[in-house]
């Protein structure tokens, strides 16, 4: 079965078709790249697939089941974890409660354990939480503010918040923005090494096509809301369409 | 130095030995208290215990959650006449006061409602429409507010052979020593962590699987619960109630306090009804001036202390840990 599948999406804000007609399968344990242009429709896509947006018309199937009406955190339980292009971290929690709010989903939740200081289920998250601090590298931030951390080190915090639910589908949205070539490399690596250790398939945006195209099984071009074409990097990038659509017309 | 050696040190309420033995000091020398200051000051650190609880239930949803709410004169209303008119059924006591709790709960999950559409300045809107609505509701239905007269509400009983006004203090002193410790426990639990999360970025939260409706009505329910709490015991200690005590000054003045004592701080709340409380006291001989201090003490901590005194303390603190080193 697939693991996700995205059938004749359309997104209209007032007259403008954000998405229109957009399809596409996803199998498990894969990692698919979504590229474009600026405005493509790349964030709308991600922000229809975990429920911030309710398109207009389309289908989203993630497992079988479809997640159109579900509110967002309906949709996190799922199974289904994300980060976000301009960075979204609680800035005035520590790295570590970032991370320990991702395990949220996971918690047996009990308001008297909250009031009576009971923490033994704290404390088996906390666990897993400090699995990932050490895959991410933050053990030398944990107990600092998101807020003075450094750019690429929130980078980081997102990307582990994301992983640490547990996910069976990851969205990242521009997880190599603005970084270093240095930390681009790492990054890059990270994401397929988290395909391999956790287990997960990632649906990916980047406009680094360098990195994509080593990290993608597959891609899918989006242009003006419009799906170009899809395809294993090399196909991709033969195409006369997604040439035409990032470098232009030939004079 | 203390060593954090596994992730259960991590979760303690009090981690350093020192704080620990200041805090048994300061609560040594609150029991002490009355003991040697006089009569008034008693009768004012029960006001601060008192005001303490309502100031901290409003902290955990402007200063934690970030709903900006101005309706607290409305809860302290309603937990106060609920309270009254329970203590004239024959309720004992503690079921009068988790009452008075409850009602002013639900009314505050009522409140909570527009929240999940509104934010910021809209929000505080409604809730201030709420504060007026309840008071008028007061002040017209005399079979709510007990009549022309106000509702007399029997003060509380002398126990142990001490004076009524100073049984009080120690009930209430305890009160406000069991919130405070249930409010430092609720914020590093799961449910602070989502109420914070809401505050600084509430689609992160949502995306993280944090029901924005059901934190935040629960954010709504657990401070209404604290402020109505809080106003039964202010119409106890007051032996009367009478819908002015809980006019538009009152959700002001809690409303200040909040934000000098320091918004998302559990300390904070203390010292935010001491500073209300102590300021009208020490400037009693100039009693129009006492707005005039507070609001200038608001635009002061704005611009240079935004987290109030609970960050000044804090910060003190840190100096002080690293002495002599900076």
């Amino acid at each position: 079965m697939q693991l996700l599948t995205v059938d004749a999406l359309t997104v209209r804000f007032g007259g403008i078709s954000a998405l229109s007609d957009v399809g596409f399968t996803m199998d498990d344990r894969e990692i698919l790249s979504i590229i474009g242009p600026n405005g493509a429709g790349k964030t709308t896509l991600f922000n229809c697939i975990s429920g911030v947006y309710q398109p207009t018309r389309g289908e989203i199937l993630f497992q079988g089941e479809s997640l159109l009406g579900l509110s967002p955190d309906r949709i996190a339980v799922k199974g289904i974890g994300r980060t976000f292009q301009n960075i979204r971290l609680f800035n005035n929690m520590t790295v570590l409660d970032n991370l320990m709010l991702g395990r949220h989903i996971r918690f047996r939740r009990n308001p008297l354990q909250a009031y009576l200081r009971i923490r033994t289920e704290e404390l088996r998250h906390r666990e897993k939480v400090e699995e990932v601090i050490g895959f991410l590298d933050l053990q030398a931030y944990r107990k600092m503010r998101v807020m003075d951390c450094p750019y690429g080190v929130q980078k980081r915090v997102e990307l582990g918040r994301a992983i640490v639910m547990e996910p069976k589908l990851l969205l990242l949205d521009e997880p190599v923005a603005g970084l270093t070539a240095e930390e681009k490399n790492r990054v890059a690596y990270l994401v397929t090494e988290i395909r391999g250790r956790f287990g997960l398939s990632i649906l990916l945006i980047e406009h680094d096509l360098r990195i994509v195209s080593r990290l993608a099984d597959r891609m899918v071009v989006l242009n003006f809301g419009q799906k170009l074409t899809e395809g294993t990097p090399a196909e991709v990038q033969k195409n006369p369409e997604v040439i035409r659509a990032y470098v232009g017309e030939e004079a | 130095m203390n060593l954090v050696e596994s992730y259960k040190d991590d979760l303690k309420l009090i981690e350093k030995p020192w704080t620990r033995c200041w805090v048994a000091l300061l609560i040594v020398g609150v029991i002490l208290f009355p003991l040697f200051g006089s009569e008034h000051f008693v009768y004012l650190a029960t006001l601060i215990f008192i005001f303490s609880i309502g100031i901290l239930g409003q902290n955990i949803l402007i200063g934690y959650t970030g709903q900006i709410s101005l309706g607290q004169a409305g809860f302290l209303a309603i937990g106060a006449f609920t309270f009254g008119h329970l203590t004239k059924m024959g309720v004992p006591l503690g079921l009068c006061l988790i009452g008075a709790g409850c009602m002013a709960a639900v009314f505050g999950v009522l409140v909570g409602f527009p929240s999940l559409r509104l934010k910021g300045p809209y929000l505080a809107i409604v809730t201030l429409g709420f504060g007026i609505a309840i008071y008028q509701v007061f002040t017209s239905y005399e079979v709510l507010s007990g009549g022309r007269m106000g509702m007399v509400v029997p003060k509380f009983p002398a126990l142990f052979g001490l004076t009524s006004e100073v049984s009080m203090y120690y009930f209430v002193f305890l009160l406000c020593v069991i919130f405070l410790a249930a409010t430092y426990n609720l914020i590093s639990s799961y449910i602070g962590r989502a109420f914070v999360a809401i505050r600084d970025n509430d689609i992160a939260a949502e995306v993280l699987g944090v029901n924005l409706t059901n934190y935040k009505l629960l954010s709504f329910a657990i401070s209404s619960f604290y402020t109505g709490v809080s106003g039964a015991l202010y119409g106890m200690f007051m032996g009367f109630l009478d819908p002015q005590m809980f006019n538009f000054s009152e959700t002001l003045l809690i409303f200040v306090a909040v934000i000098i004592g320091g918004l998302a701080s559990v300390e904070g709340a203390l010292f935010g009804a001491a500073f209300v409380i102590l300021i009208p006291q020490l400037l009693s001989g100039y009693n129009e001036l006492t707005p005039v201090i507070l609001g200038v003490t608001v635009v002061i901590i704005m611009i240079f202390e935004p987290l109030g005194l609970a960050g000044r303390w804090f910060k003190m603190r840190l100096y002080w840990r690293n002495w002599p080193f900076r």
